[in-house]
């Protein structure tokens, strides 16, 4: 199963159990969307359940939030993440803190879809990872899926959650097609919260990594097993609520760290994990933490300078051999 | 400067005077009376004795009354309402004492804010209490009401606690948000108001999104939406009066528009001050916010025609006595004359007291004791409000999330402090 049909499946099921679930975004019903996520779903539910709104991110998201309020189910769609930040506001101040604000009377059961991060070639407007900046407020759940698997049973389970999710997809996997077991084709198939999963087990060196860059971790994981490194390779799924208690536990077996996200290093993803590894395993670690980032430019369009400012698997490597002390 | 109102003219109207007040008499001698005065009026049932929190004597008739409004409403696009206004004599005497409570309940925050027992921020509403009350006369507690935050009397003509807004504002656990929102953040989702928002203009998209809900859910109520002149240009405020136009959902804009964005002269601020027409293709009525009927009889006709049409703006022409907030002493942009001038001419409780007497609907006696219980009333919520204990430390980490078993979170140093969320 693709990625792609993965969300638009979980999508279907979704709004076909509970009819308050709808769905709001551009070019989400007529075009069967702008990356065809939500094809096939406008001729069968309909255009009050379909919502193809105009380009205003702040209005949409303001209605949908407050259609949250009232204790409808929206599925917003991002075309991509990047033009959230004309929502931000909403996101933030009018969704994630509600219930807190409230103490418990108003809650917000919205999801915030698209895809996240670097394409191919779109330039420094449309390539940014915003997992470190939602990650960072207490009140959103911030999912990244990678496979068809997460896909599906996140975006169920984001769908289903009572709070205001952020999941962040990522159009370069849309198309990437993974083997799947018959349970996830079940329609009350879910994926829990909170909980990474491991997607390769090794013992020399932990690997952390989300969305696309876990596949790139895969492929780190294979080259360096030839080296004689095993290197075992956590899929985080959920940046926040981070699984700390996964990622310390697997670093306190294999006593080496290297994380790795697609994002600008200052202030990521990365500095929060390596941060949590100090202060719960700092005893088990035998090297310092390694760190692979985008890198701390915006993105540039010419193919050569875009290589070098997104990790590449070989970048992976070499920073699992440096935790391990070996020369490149 | 808004212009002052002309005196209002009414019509005298054909009833008998409530028999009751005449004579101060039992309601069985009021039978009595009654029956004398007119047959007709004897197979109605006698008034009923008002609770003790209201002045004896105060009509309590529901007997229909019209009132012109002092000014006509201007209107963009739209037919405007006929300015003869029904009410009764019971429902003045309760706008009356709703809005008296709200003018006294905002005078006391003033007090405990200079007693530094409020903090932060507090948004006082004295002066607008018309849009209030007159939108509440208009509606059911089914149609919704979202705000910014200058929210106290709308929580509190929603049905909302006396004791609990004092609490809220002092930070106390028995606050309407325990404690944890503050003046900006009331809520009572039971009678569908959705607070109490802190971020200028972002409660217009999000009314509107109620709105859309409430025609998904095909309920056949309404949202109103209420925000400033100051928000009023706001791009966010256009988007999502764009789509509800477009979905046609059940949405009233109210701007209540007290002439001021914090320090800045609505002209200064708005190339075009008729927030009324800024709707462009949605329509729009101008309102005089100060007019308890004036402001019923806008929201009544607005709630009909959303339901049918699609959105409405409604430009509620008010003032506001205090500041933007605590923090602004409200006279650095804005004459002492202009501010006195307004409560002179036009305050919202003074004209309904002047209906109430021009009736004979009540003595000015009657109506100052009524104002001194509320006094009483105000004063004995806010000494409760002041027994509430502060919330337990166990408060930080509870509504962070609906569904947080099991999940992390940390204190400031959290070797110290680091818990799984309730």
């Amino acid at each position: 199963m693709t990625v792609r049909e993965a969300l638009n499946s979980a999508l279907d099921e979704e709004m076909s159990a509970d009819p308050s679930v709808f769905l709001m975004g551009e070019e989400v019903g007529e075009y069967q969307g702008a990356y065809k996520i939500t094809k096939g779903l406008l001729d069968k539910y309909g255009p009050d359940r379909v919502l193809d709104t105009p380009i205003t991110e702040a209005g949409f998201t303001g209605i949908g939030v407050g259609a949250a309020y009232q204790g409808l189910r929206p599925v917003v769609e991002f075309m991509t993440f990047n033009f959230s930040m004309q929502a931000i506001d909403h996101i933030i101040n009018s969704a994630a803190k509600s219930n807190y604000m409230s103490a418990g009377q108003i809650s917000v059961p919205i999801v915030f879809r698209g895809p996240n991060g670097a394409a191919a070639g779109v330039g420094a407007q449309h390539s940014q990872c915003y997992a470190a900046w939602y990650a960072h407020v207490p009140g959103l759940k911030v999912l990244t899926p990678y496979s068809a698997e997460d896909a599906r049973g996140l975006l169920k389970a984001a769908i289903r959650d009572p709070d205001p999710v952020v999941f962040l997809e990522n159009e370069l996997l849309y198309g990437e097609s993974f083997p799947i077991k018959a349970e996830v084709l079940d329609s009350s198939f879910s994926v829990p919260i909170g909980k990474a999963k491991i997607e390769r087990e090794g013992k020399d060196v932990t690997i952390t990594a989300f969305s696309k860059m876990v596949g790139y971790a895969l492929q780190a994981a294979e080259i360096l097993s030839k080296e004689g490194i095993s290197a075992e390779v956590i899929n985080l799924r959920s940046i926040r609520p981070l699984d700390r208690a996964a990622i310390n536990a697997s670093v306190r077996k294999t006593n080496r760290l290297v994380t790795v996200e697609e994002g600008f290093p200052q202030h990521g993803v990365g500095a929060e994990i390596c941060m949590s590894v100090v202060e719960d395993s700092f005893e088990y670690l035998d090297a310092p933490v390694e760190r692979i980032a985008g890198a701390d430019v915006p993105m540039p369009y010419a193919a050569n300078l875009e290589r070098l400012a997104v990790p590449q698997v070989e970048d992976i490597v070499r920073a699992a051999k440096r935790a391990c002390y070996r020369s490149s | 400067s808004p212009p002052s109102a002309p005196v209002p003219r009414h019509r005298i109207p054909q009833i008998p005077l409530n028999p009751a007040r005449a004579s101060r008499a039992s309601p069985a001698m009021a039978a009595a009376i009654l029956r004398r005065l007119s047959p007709a009026a004897a197979q109605r049932a006698p008034p009923r004795l008002l609770p003790p929190t209201l002045a004896r004597g105060v009509s309590d008739s529901t007997e229909p009354l019209t009132v012109e409004t002092s000014v006509p409403f201007t209107s963009h696009i739209v037919d405007p309402p006929s300015r003869d206004v029904s009410t009764t004599p019971r429902e003045l005497a309760a706008a009356f004492r709703d809005m008296a409570l709200m003018r006294r309940a905002e005078i006391a925050a003033d007090s405990l804010y200079k007693a530094k027992l409020i903090r932060g921020f507090c948004h006082l509403y004295d002066g607008q209490e018309a849009v209030a009350v007159g939108m509440e006369a208009a509606i059911t507690r089914r149609d919704a009401i979202i705000t910014a935050y200058r929210d106290h009397c709308l929580y509190l003509a929603r049905g909302g606690d006396l004791v609990a807004a004092f609490a809220e504002l002092m930070g106390r656990v028995d606050g309407c948000s325990r404690g944890k929102g503050g003046s900006m953040h009331f809520y009572k989702k039971d009678a569908n108001f959705y607070g109490g928002h802190g971020i200028v203009g972002a409660q217009v998209p999000l009314g509107c999104g109620l709105a859309f809900a409430q025609r998904y859910r095909k309920e056949g109520t309404v949202t109103f939406d209420l925000y400033g002149d100051g928000a009023a240009n706001q791009g966010q405020l256009f988007e999502a009066l764009n789509m509800a136009a477009l979905w046609k959902l059940p949405v009233i804009l109210v701007c209540e528009n007290n002439h001021y964005g914090m320090g800045t002269a609505e002209w200064k601020a708005s190339k075009s001050p008729a927030y009324y027409k800024r709707g462009d293709y949605v329509p729009g009525l101008k309102v005089d916010g100060m007019d308890f009927l004036a402001v019923k009889q806008a929201c009544k006709f607005a709630k009909e025609h959303v339901l049918e049409n699609g959105p409405i703006i409604l430009e509620m022409d008010t003032y506001r006595y205090h500041g933007h907030s605590m923090s602004d002493p409200g006279s650095t942009y804005r004459t002492r004359d202009e501010i006195a001038g307004i409560r002179q001419e036009r305050d919202p409780i003074e004209r309904v007291r002047k209906l109430l007497l021009t009736h004979d609907l009540a003595t000015a006696q009657e109506l100052k004791d009524m104002e001194k219980e509320i006094r009483k009333e105000v004063d004995t919520a806010i000494a409760k409000a002041k027994e509430s204990p502060m919330p337990d430390t166990s408060e930080l980490f509870k509504n962070v999330y609906v569904n947080d078993c099991g999940l992390e979170s940390f204190g400031v140093d959290r070797k110290v402090v680091r818990t799984v969320l309730p």
